[in-house]
């Protein structure tokens, strides 16, 4: 395995089942903190091409929030969640009892709501690989950035370069109530760490 | 009306009036705009990595600021650029997420100052540095360079 572009059917499959199960979890811990108010849908895992991702995320200048988390001790690597201004305008309004309507309203109370957020969906995908895998992963305090997605991307594009143009990212909606939002995870395991959790799962 | 010519990422293009350049959302990637004041042609490049380590095939030579500005100077000089009449404007090169140690924004204009030096390329402008992302526009007629941002305002250099 030398990079994303040439995973096998079985690899991808098991990377399927991670995010599946890491979203299940984010999806309970979720509902717990906004009262039910939010339902997820079965996440879609693909692989794709960095050029290909801002399109996927509504062209580069659309305006985003990237959620940053770094994975350390036995797996390397990050989790960056891209999320929409409507869903991370409801997640605020609905934690902190606010009503705002774009990112120019936005605190830095809400941000660091916003962080704690991407602190418990990352905890959610690390657990389901740590019980999956029974190997210790560790996380980095989460980091924000509200900007056009070109941007935020350029951080993944630029951390991963060597490793091929080849990004695994999962999307997933969100409903509430009547509307439906699609949130984007990039997971980006080292090549080193993804053969590990690989191994420990039994899959070469 | 002229085109506006886009220039996509690990990538670059030359344009003259009425065509315009630009490439979209820099992050920690740098945007370098190279103008011929004589014949008004133009360059764009959107590098993303300070320099290669491996022997690149032809595709990558777009992707870092060691084999891309060069490469764009002599696309230039096909299209009847004297190298003696360029100048550069730079942007982007921002630290989007807080690293240890040196970012690969800062890394990047680094290799791209140092590569204007050894080209003889005089840098008349720049914005660069910061934490947020920009849009760049060149303006092939006057050679100015405009950048766009989300919630930071617009700016002319």
């Amino acid at each position: 395995m030398e990079n994303f572009n040439n995973l096998n059917e079985i690899q991808l499959s098991v990377i399927s089942e991670i995010g599946n199960i890491g979203a299940g979890n984010a999806a309970t811990s979720l509902a717990s903190i906004l009262a039910d108010r939010v339902m997820m849908s079965v996440p879609e895992l693909q692989i794709i091409d960095v050029s290909d991702m801002a399109t996927i995320l509504g062209g580069p200048e659309n305006e985003l929030a990237g959620i940053l988390v770094n994975m350390k001790e036995d797996v390397q690597g990050m989790l960056l969640f891209l999320l929409d201004k409507e869903f991370v305008c409801m997640l605020i309004n609905v934690l902190m009892d606010e009503d705002i309507k774009g990112f120019g309203d936005i605190s830095e109370l809400d941000m660091s709501a916003i962080m704690e957020i991407g602190n418990i969906l990352a905890g959610s995908y690390i657990s389901a690989i740590s019980m999956m895998t029974n190997l210790n992963i560790g996380l980095s305090t989460p980091q924000i950035a509200i900007d056009m997605a070109g941007a935020i991307l350029s951080y993944p594009a630029a951390q991963f370069g060597s490793m091929g143009d080849k990004l695994l990212f999962i999307e997933e909606d969100f409903l509430s109530g009547e509307s439906k939002i699609k949130s984007h995870l990039l997971i980006m395991p080292e090549l080193k760490s993804l053969q590990l959790i690989m191994e420990s799962l039994g899959v070469c | 009306m002229g085109r506006l010519v886009v220039v996509g990422i690990s990538d670059q293009q030359v344009a003259a009036p009425p065509d315009n350049l630009i490439t979209y959302a820099l992050g920690s990637c740098v945007g370098i705009c190279l103008h011929d004041n004589l014949s008004r042609v133009s360059g764009l490049a959107h590098i993303l990595l300070p320099e290669s380590f491996v022997d690149s095939d032809r595709k990558e030579v777009y992707k870092f600021a060691n084999t891309a500005i060069e490469e764009l100077v002599r696309s230039m000089e096909r299209k009847g650029c004297a190298r003696i009449h360029l100048t550069a404007k730079i942007a982007g090169g921002a630290n989007m997420f807080v690293t240890s140690g040196m970012s690969i924004g800062e890394r990047n204009v680094d290799m791209v100052k140092k590569e204007l030096r050894r080209l003889n390329i005089r840098l008349k402008a720049e914005d660069t540095g910061a934490n947020y992302g920009r849009t760049v526009e060149f303006n092939t007629s006057d050679g100015s360079m405009t950048i766009k941002t989300a919630g930071k305002g617009h700016k002319v250099l």
